[in-house]
């Protein structure tokens, strides 16, 4: 029925939006945002055992314009907080974040006064990572998980709609410190 | 003999290295295990029968030096018991954006109730769903255990299960778990 059929074989039809979706998560450029331990372990999975390159990620940016990830690798002292906004925030969009490691993703064992307690604080996390550091392998499925959620994102009107959803589901959800139970 | 040029004698390197044997690890396709010490997510272990292993002691919690573990152990009662002895732990949860995976609580543990597996694909979207509650964390039930609550084999105490004497569940605890009683009933 409809125009699969009439095509000739080895002809793929796509929607636009799983296209550019496609296209947007075979080229993810990451900043280099490397800030303590987990920055080795992302240079690592730069080099020829893991071989970053392979999911075309290999050119890490050192200008936040050129760039659309930003691997947060390492703790984020309150000092650090504004400029990693910045930095955020001179991305150009589509843009995304992974939280890598447990002082990025909730400030892990450093409870105290000098680091962001999270830095979902500061920007909005996509994937958060666990692991002190992560192995380059943790990273890697990071990153594909979020090469799922990248190939599922919406276009145009539909995103708009999804982003006004989203932001009424997390303007009615509970805060953590409401959380009762066993939820701690 | 005259010497090549060095410009000319670095794509030696170059074309030499083309018969090197590749490191590149293909990840998604092929997972090269860790090392069988590898610290990865942790695991509640069981008793040969099915009970569990922890005692509640909240030992765990104690150590963790980025207060990841949280514990809170309640009474077993005849009805219901959980884990052989006094006390079990009724609600565990292990915070993996707080835990550094240093090991410090399986060596804390006196039970070896708590193990790390090589389990590290742990990256997920929020939060939340990087507390993990006792039901991720609780070993599977390998064949021969039988699900919790249930009792001790007759005529054991807790000290033959600590003594690790205890090898496997008996008839009377398959008929009296109430899980399994359910599926006869079904």
């Amino acid at each position: 029925m409809g125009l699969e059929e009439a095509l000739p074989s080895g002809v793929l039809l796509t929607t636009v939006e799983k296209f550019a979706g496609y296209a947007r998560k075979g080229s993810l450029w990451p900043a280099t945002f490397g800030l303590a331990c987990c920055a080795i372990e992302m240079m690592a999975a730069g080099g020829p055992r893991f071989d970053i390159a392979r999911y075309g990620m290999e050119v890490f940016r050192a200008s936040p314009r050129q760039a659309d990830l930003m691997i947060v690798a390492g703790r984020v002292s309150q000092k650090m907080a504004p400029v990693l906004r910045q930095i955020y925030d001179q991305m150009p969009n589509p843009k995304w974040v992974i939280a890598m490691g447990v002082c990025a993703s909730s400030g892990g064992m450093f409870n105290n006064y000098a680091i962001v307690q999270g830095v979902d604080h500061v920007v909005p996390v996509d994937i958060y990572l666990p692991g002190c550091p992560p192995r380059p392998e943790m990273l890697f499925d990071a990153i594909l998980k979020l090469h799922d959620k990248i190939q599922d994102t919406k276009l145009g009107a539909n995103r708009r709609a999804e982003i006004v959803e989203l932001e009424q589901v997390a303007l009615t959800a509970p805060t953590t410190l409401e959380m009762k139970g066993l939820m701690r | 003999m005259p010497e090549l040029p060095q410009a000319v004698r670095g794509f030696g390197v170059t074309f030499l290295t083309m018969f090197k044997k590749v490191v590149t690890e293909q990840y998604p396709e092929q997972k090269v295990p860790p090392k069988p010490r590898f610290h990865g997510r942790h695991q509640l272990n069981r008793w040969a029968d099915g009970l569990e292993k922890c005692v509640g002691c909240e030992l765990c919690a104690w150590a963790c030096p980025a207060d990841a573990i949280f514990v809170e152990g309640a009474d077993n009662s005849d009805q219901e018991r959980f884990s052989p002895g006094e006390r079990y732990g009724r609600v565990y949860q292990i915070n993996y954006l707080r835990c550094i995976f240093c090991g410090l609580c399986i060596e804390a543990c006196p039970t070896r109730a708590l193990t790390m597996t090589n389990e590290y694909e742990l990256a997920d979207d929020s939060r939340a769903k990087l507390i993990y509650e006792k039901k991720d964390l609780l070993a599977p039930l390998l064949p021969g255990m039988v699900a919790p609550p249930h009792e001790m084999v007759p005529g054991t105490t807790e000290r033959d299960y600590y003594a690790n004497t205890v090898k496997g569940a008996s008839p009377e605890q398959v008929t009296t778990s109430p899980a399994e009683a359910e599926e006869v009933a079904s």
